[in-house]
């Protein structure tokens, strides 16, 4: 069959802002980015309930405690619509977990750094979110409905957890010698993988052009990034905290932060596995899901018992209706 | 609502009620430390956000009470409040978080059940089904007391623990009439808690005094409580339950099985390490 057409009509939607849905003819190229884009997405969600998990039954006060659980279970909950979104595109979630749990799947490499004091839940909040929110306010404008559509909420949640976060750092920041010093500490540890979330320098980002031409993505990782810096080196002021980087500065004639050089070295270490949490995450992961089989098993086993017993009723009831010859 | 109205109407507010008040909370707050381990580790995601929501309602029922027993010994002279609370560690202020995190293992009056370890999802699943039917009970009662406040939380609560109780019955069938395996792990399960059962019947006297009950009303709540778990047991093909004479008991004495002080550890260990710090 000759496909010029269909690539034509779809390229043509596309550039209309018109959008692709489950439904609709698509290149295999673009089902196959999405799915490894939302799948990778999902899997970020999933994976990251884990570091800041570690810190809710160590939460300082109970409010921090509710919020904290609340802010995790949101990340359970984007989880949920990401896999959905991901599954209108032909692909299961238990497919998707095969990929995850396999290591050829990947989820985002921040979340192989330990949370090692409660500070790093305000880092968390404040970069990690907000790096992410810098991402994906313009996926929820993706050429994709479902995954732009599952984009708009999770977005509107995600700027809830960043401010959340940034009010435990401004807090710490009020407080003692020491809580200072661990809010400090969490700045200077998370910064520089925060930057690395936006990915490698557009020079070495295969896929974003061919991204950008089918708006799945907006912006490149080197914009977005520039964005974040700006941000950041602003709110950073309202902690009276500093970022790590000493070559951090406003550049008049670019109308931008200047920012020190990116440890690639450390980027591509993380995400090939030798991160300081990789094994662990995902170990855990694995370990939950071999844990709960016999749990699936016996919700499924039940289902089908109970469908049987109704089929019986039904059919009893069926025959008691009919008519005695 | 003003503090003042937050008062109980009858005069005798006395270390009753804070004894009351830090039961109920110490069990919520207890209940929702274990359930919130779950968190990301649960067997299938949708389960997981669905109990990661219960901590959720345990930790904002605590509050409640503990927030309720703080108003009450802030209107009190420091000195006497101080005297009614067995603090380990001086709080600048009595507020919800030093009410739960000042005060050791034994000033602790939460229920053994609740404190054992999670398990697996067959003893979690368990744990929820029977607290919940005892609270679902309870609180039945204690929205008609005359303490506006305590009523007040018990009906807010209630419809959080009619879910508890129906997400938890539906495990546990699921569980029962499920496959050989899940059978044989609720029973065992079964046999883990069910020592912890009787405790929840089996009232202080500060209880009794606070919701306005009788002893008479404690044996009710158990012949109610085990005929629903009789009811749900059924429905999962598991044989019926009876109390027999001996349980073990202590909590609501401060007498806790060893696991209370490692939560407590990891739960205390922020506040305590800089105290009077502000999170």
């Amino acid at each position: 069959m000759d496909t010029t057409m269909l690539f034509a009509q779809f390229q043509k939607k596309i550039d209309q802002d018109i959008k692709i849905e489950p439904q609709d003819w698509m290149p295999d190229e673009y089902r196959k980015t999405l799915i490894r884009q939302i799948s990778q997405h999902a899997h970020s969600e999933v994976v990251g309930m884990l570091p800041e998990g570690n810190w809710i039954t160590r939460a300082p006060s109970l409010r921090r405690k509710a919020i904290l659980l609340a802010k995790v279970q949101d990340e359970a909950g984007h989880g949920l619509y990401l896999y959905s979104a991901a599954e209108t595109l032909g692909i299961t979630r238990d497919e998707m977990y095969q990929q995850l749990h396999s290591g050829k799947a990947k989820y985002s490499s921040i979340f192989n750094y330990p949370t090692i004091s409660w500070a790093d839940m305000g880092a968390i909040g404040w970069l990690v979110d907000g790096a992410a929110i810098m991402n994906q306010v313009p996926l929820s404008r993706c050429s994709y409905g479902p995954y732009a559509r599952a984009m708009v909420r999770i977005c509107k949640e995600e700027s809830f957890h960043q401010r959340q976060g940034f009010e435990i750092l401004l807090t710490l920041s009020k407080g003692t010698k020491a809580q200072r010093k661990i809010c400090q500490d969490a700045i200077n540890r998370w910064w520089w993988p925060s930057l690395m979330m936006f990915g490698p320098t557009d020079n070495d980002s295969p896929h974003t052009a061919q991204s950008m031409l089918w708006k799945i993505k907006r912006f490149t990782n080197d914009e977005l990034r520039q964005k974040f810096v700006d941000v950041c080196a602003e709110q950073v002021k309202f902690l009276g905290m500093t970022l790590p980087d000493k070559d951090l500065k406003w550049n008049e004639e670019r109308q931008h932060y200047d920012f020190g050089p990116i440890n690639w070295e450390e980027f591509w270490n993380v995400v090939k596995g030798n991160g300081p949490c990789n094994k662990e995450r995902l170990a855990t992961r694995v370990q939950a899901w071999e844990d709960g089989a016999w749990v699936r098993d016996a919700a499924l086993a039940y289902e089908e018992k109970k469908a049987v017993r109704q089929y019986r009723y039904d059919a009893e009831n069926e025959n008691t209706k009919m008519p005695v010859s | 609502m003003n503090a003042e109205s937050m008062i109980p109407n009858h005069n005798a507010v006395t270390d009753t009620t804070i004894n009351a008040m830090l039961q109920l909370a110490d069990d919520n707050l207890i209940m929702g430390h274990r359930c919130s381990e779950w968190c990301g580790h649960g067997p299938i995601l949708e389960q997981d956000i669905a109990l990661t929501n219960i901590a959720l309602d345990f930790v904002g029922q605590a509050r409640n009470f503990y927030q309720y027993a703080a108003t009450i010994l802030q209107q009190m002279p420091n000195e006497k409040a101080l005297a009614l609370v067995d603090f380990d560690m001086v709080p600048e202020q009595i507020t919800e978080d030093s009410l739960a995190c000042l005060r050791d293992a034994g000033a602790f009056k939460n229920h053994l059940l609740v404190e054992l370890p999670n398990g697996d999802w067959a003893q979690t699943m368990l744990k929820i089904f029977f607290f919940s039917a005892y609270r679902f009970y309870l609180f039945q009662l204690l929205q008609k007391n005359t303490d506006t406040q305590l009523a007040g939380i018990a009906e807010k609560s209630i419809k959080e623990v009619q879910y508890h109780l129906k997400w938890s019955s539906e495990w546990v069938i699921r569980l029962g009439d499920g496959t050989d395996e899940s059978k044989n792990r609720i029973l065992k399960a079964m046999d883990t808690l069910w020592p912890y059962a009787g405790e929840l019947f089996g009232p202080a006297k500060y209880e009794l005094e606070c919701y306005q009950l009788e002893s008479i009303a404690f044996e009710t709540l158990r012949v109610n409580w085990l005929e629903k778990v009789n009811q749900i047991f059924e429905m999962a093909t598991l044989p019926a339950q009876s109390f027999t004479q001996w349980h073990q008991s202590g909590g609501k004495q401060g007498i806790h099985t060893e696991y209370l002080g490692y939560i407590l550890a990891e739960m205390q260990f922020l506040p305590r390490t800089f105290p009077n710090a502000t999170w």
